[in-house]
């Protein structure tokens, strides 16, 4: 396939510059291939994330020529061949070095949902939880998650500093689905996804679901079901909206 | 010069290095009996190994098959550890999991569901019943996230990206602490701690061809060893028969044996279902020999016996080997693993869809039509720490170990599913044996200084030499030489290779430089895995040296049976007076005479014991 041209962000947070790159690739190669050889052979202290290689730990996320991607899972022969790759980082979190940003308030985010709470009544057995497949499939296809944090990078909502602090974001909004649609999950967290978690700053723009790797229906079957929620227990003037435009 | 009161020091009762799920488990439960409980982990939380696993946890639940009993998981893990496992640590684990896997479920996991809706159990190699509990092909995710979704409400203090360098210890030989690095700012810090757990996962880094990510250098084994505890059967690393062979930059990466498990077979570049070929004495009796009876066991006749290709993975990786061997591979040089004439489209997609998605993006290949192509990968050590069975101390006061970092539980060859499982058990035992030594020990010993100014000085003199070899360089080599020299297929000749290599590269490493600052420098970090990687690897290819037999995961083309002598012993490696590693054959106790007598029952016996059993609780 020949040798390509790269262009990588060096630098942190307070200063850095595009820096230009040439790679030989090979047949099969992903972006993060070239740039593990670029920094093998090139730029030895080039900072990227990565883990398993194969898209499932959700390490490796950069922005792949101003997209949002998996570096891991994007195949350099998406790119024609005179074409240079640009690879910068997400731009929702502040820069730690290179490619690698801060993405600890994803964290904290997390450390504001209230936990599993499994219920007590006659199907939590012996033998563990009676839960047909069915009624658990919902939750399962959330848990798909692998914490790429791709959808909170494109949110508008986050990508603003001031509504930061108000919205968890996509990828909590739809921790909170998986925990709400639980059959056997007791707790009541309606009050704080309103409240606390900001299900309202959300105008269903459905960019998340768009970069989503794990093709989890982010907005449809978790965010708005939600919103619903909390409409039928409250007032939320954007919902209402949808709800008259698009369905009943 | 250093002064160590300028770095910043932390105090714990239980400190653990390793947020994979032993780390997690052994976190948890440390804190429901400890006040004050750190966890430090190399990457960020969630990502580390265990998010990997896709096929599932092995526990004797019995939802699928009634007939399942601790006894039965006892038994298949022992026989394909090939009896060198500690009897104990398997005991403890074929009792516990079952348990372990509910409590996991209250917590938060997500398992799929039997149509009685309790928790699914697939097949897996090696495993007489269906057994593993799992999420699709996701189930490592499915259990990190729900520890670490748990786990950060214990009040853990998590420090993420943050790599521990070397043990302390105080003047009487107690644990006192850890030095570690921040890997995004590159300061120090101090861990205090009265008591430690190691958790670190394994070595298999140090393959060229491995389904392990950077993380995965040895860590834990090196620290422990420099700290003076012992390391155990370090000969054995599994090499999974199934990863990826096309194209080359995925090489390696797993193919989990759910595709075996759902029903996938192994052909040769002939087209011939070789595996038939491949059945070892020992299992002939428990093994389906004509394609009509495997394709009966896969509709679900429980009369029919298991297909072939669930063998275990010494014997599978051994057999893809030979077929390319005598030049019956795939054109990449692998086998054929075709699920796409077993299983609908639909049917693939639902139970393997990472495995689905993976093929499409990665090889350009749609596994619902072709087959894959897929030859051994390094994969797990069965060795590591060696650890007191039920509180999995090591020979350290105070040093514990828990998860693929420790040694025992697997013998020579570890069951697909066991890892998961092993977790949850050793992880938790674990979080109480840290926490009962810590108890009894009152305040936090003290760390010898001078040790600390060393390590930090090691660490430092990376970054400041003038010139030295390249890293990333290093290990590629490293690599090479233990693919080739200490590979599947080992020789008295070329391990005495492999060690010789390993000799001039430890050299080498001690002018290892690292260009750039201390800010998340990778290539740094990779420097300071290259000692760990080294002790590893010297201490895998020393011990397979010794090893005069084949046995499980260890194969050697000149001593190609297994030797009832040699199933007397463990090879031990530990760091000599000199400073050199001292390799030691060490007589293994004698098995207690009941775990003895149920892993050499026959099958027909132990399964007519256990329905007796369940008959008169009745
Ligand atoms: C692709 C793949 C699929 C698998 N599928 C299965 C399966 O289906 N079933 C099964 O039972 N097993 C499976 N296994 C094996 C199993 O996943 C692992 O053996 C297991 O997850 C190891 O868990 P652990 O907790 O011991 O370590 P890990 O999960 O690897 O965690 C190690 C932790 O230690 C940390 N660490 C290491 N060194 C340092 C250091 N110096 N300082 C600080 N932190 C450090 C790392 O950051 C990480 O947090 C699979 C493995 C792979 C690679
Ligand atoms: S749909 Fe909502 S959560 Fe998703 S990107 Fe748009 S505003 Fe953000
Ligand atoms: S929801 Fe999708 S995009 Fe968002 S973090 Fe999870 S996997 Fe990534
Ligand atoms: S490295 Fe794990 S998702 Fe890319």
């Amino acid at each position: 396939m020949g040798n390509r041209k790269f262009k990588i962000y060096r630098g942190d947070n307070t200063k850095g510059e595009l820096v230009d790159y040439n790679c030989d690739v090979t047949e099969g190669m992903v972006v993060l291939d070239a740039m593990h050889r670029i920094q093998a052979d090139d730029a030895n202290d080039m900072a990227c994330r990565w883990n398993c290689k194969a898209g499932k730990c959700g390490s490796c996320s950069v922005e792949i020529n101003g997209r949002p991607k998996l570096a891991c899972m994007t195949r350099m022969n998406e790119y024609s061949p005179d074409e240079t790759i640009m690879i910068t980082p997400l731009k929702a979190f502040p820069i730690i070095k290179d490619t690698v940003t801060d993405v600890s308030w994803n964290y904290k985010q997390n450390l504001k949902i209230k936990p599993f709470s499994p219920a007590q009544n006659k199907n939590n057995t012996e033998k563990g939880l009676v839960m047909q497949q069915v009624d658990v499939e919902r939750t399962q296809h959330f848990r798909k998650c692998i914490e790429c944090y791709l959808c909170q990078n494109v949110c508008h909502v986050i990508r603003d500093q001031d509504a930061k602090e108000k919205f968890v974001g996509p990828r909590f909004m739809i921790r909170l689905a998986s925990l709400e649609m639980h059959p056997m999950d007791d707790a009541d967290r309606i009050p704080a996804i309103k409240e606390d978690h900001g299900s309202g700053m959300c105008n269903i723009t459905r960019c998340c679901t768009e970069v989503c790797p794990e093709d989890i229906q982010i907005t449809d079957d978790g965010i708005i079901p939600l919103k619903e929620r909390v409409v039928d227990r409250y007032f939320d003037p954007v919902t209402m909206l949808y709800r008259k435009l698009f369905k009943k | 010069m250093l002064d160590i009161s300028e770095i910043r020091q932390i105090e714990f009762d239980v400190l653990v290095i390793g947020a994979g799920g032993a780390g997690l488990c052994a976190a948890i439960t440390a804190t429901k009996e400890s006040k004050k409980v750190g966890l430090v982990c190399k990457s960020l939380l969630g990502k580390a190994h265990t998010v990997m696993a896709e096929g599932g946890m092995a526990a004797s639940l019995g939802n699928v098959d009634k007939r399942d009993h601790w006894k039965i998981h006892f038994r298949d893990t022992v026989r394909g550890g090939k009896m060198l496992n500690v009897w104990r640590m398997a005991e403890l684990h074929a009792r516990h999991a079952a348990d372990r896997v509910i409590e996991l479920e209250q917590r938060g996991a997500v398992f799929d569901r039997t149509k009685e809706g309790l928790i699914n159990q697939r097949n897996f190699g090696g495993h007489r019943y269906p057994r593993l509990a799992h999420v699709g092909d996701r189930t490592g995710l499915e259990m990190i996230r729900t520890l670490q979704d748990y786990g950060i409400h214990q009040g853990i203090d998590i420090h993420m990206e943050c790599t521990a360098l070397d043990i302390l210890k105080d003047e009487n030989g107690k644990i006192a602490g850890v030095v570690c690095m921040y890997r995004d700012t590159g300061e120090f810090i101090i861990f205090k701690t009265k008591s430690l757990i190691l958790a670190t996962g394994g070595g298999g880094k140090a393959w060229e061809i491995t389904s392990n990510s950077w993380e995965y250098t040895g860590d834990g084994y090196a620290m422990a060893y420099e700290a003076g505890a012992e390391l155990m059967d370090l000969e054995f690393n599994q090499f999974h028969p199934t990863g990826m062979v096309w194209p080359p930059s995925v090489r390696g990466i797993l193919v989990t044996e759910g595709v075996r498990g759902e029903g996938g077979i192994l052909k040769n570049s002939e087209g011939t279902r070789f595996m038939f070929d491949y059945i070892p004495e020992k299992f002939k009796n428990e093994t389906a020999d004509t394609e009509e009876e495997a394709a009966r066991w896969l509709a679900g006749d429980k009369d029919a016996r298991r297909p072939p290709e669930l063998l275990t993975r010494d014997v599978v990786a051994r057999a893809i080997n030979a077929e390319v061997k005598a030049g019956r591979g795939s054109i990449h040089g692998g086998a054929y693993l075709d699920i796409a004439t077993q299983r609908s489209a639909e049917d693939i997609k639902k139970k393997l869809p990472s495995m689905y998605h993976q093929f499409k993006v990665l090889a350009e290949l749609d596994i619902t039509k072709e087959p894959m192509e897929v030859g051994p990968t390094c994969h797990y050590f069965m060795g590591g720490i060696r650890v007191e069975a039920d509180t999995t101390m090591s020979t350290v006061d105070g040093l514990f170990a828990c998860g693929e970092c420790a040694a025992g539980m697997h013998g020579a060859n570890r069951l697909g599913g066991n890892s998961l499982s092993d977790l949850l058990v050793f992880g938790d035992l674990a979080g109480v044996g840290a926490s009962n030594y810590a108890k009894q020990l009152g305040a936090v010993p003290k760390f010898n200084e001078e040790d600390a100014k060393k390590i930090i000085r090691n660490a430092t003199s990376i970054l400041n030499r003038d010139e030295g070899e390249n890293p990333y360089l290093l290990h590629e080599e490293l690599q090479n030489n233990m693919q080739n020299n200490v590979g599947i297929i080992r020789t008295d000749t070329e391990l005495q290779k492999g060690i010789q290599n390993i000799e001039n590269l430890k050299e080498k490493n001690k002018n290892v430089k690292a260009n750039g600052s201390s800010q998340f420098n990778p290539g740094w970090h990779e420097a300071l895995a290259m000692r760990n990687l080294l002790i590893t690897s010297e201490a895998v290819a020393r011990a397979a040296y010794m090893r005069e037999e084949s046995r499980g995961a260890h194969t050697r083309d000149d001593f190609p049976t297994e030797s009832e002598e040699w199933c007397q012993y463990n090879i031990i490696t530990k760091k000599g007076e000199d400073g050199n590693m001292q390799v030691i054959k060490e007589k293994r106790k004698e098995p207690n005479a009941e775990l003895f007598r149920i892993a050499n029952a026959t099958l027909e016996d132990l399964e007519a014991e256990v329905a007796e059993e369940r008959k008169s609780q009745l």
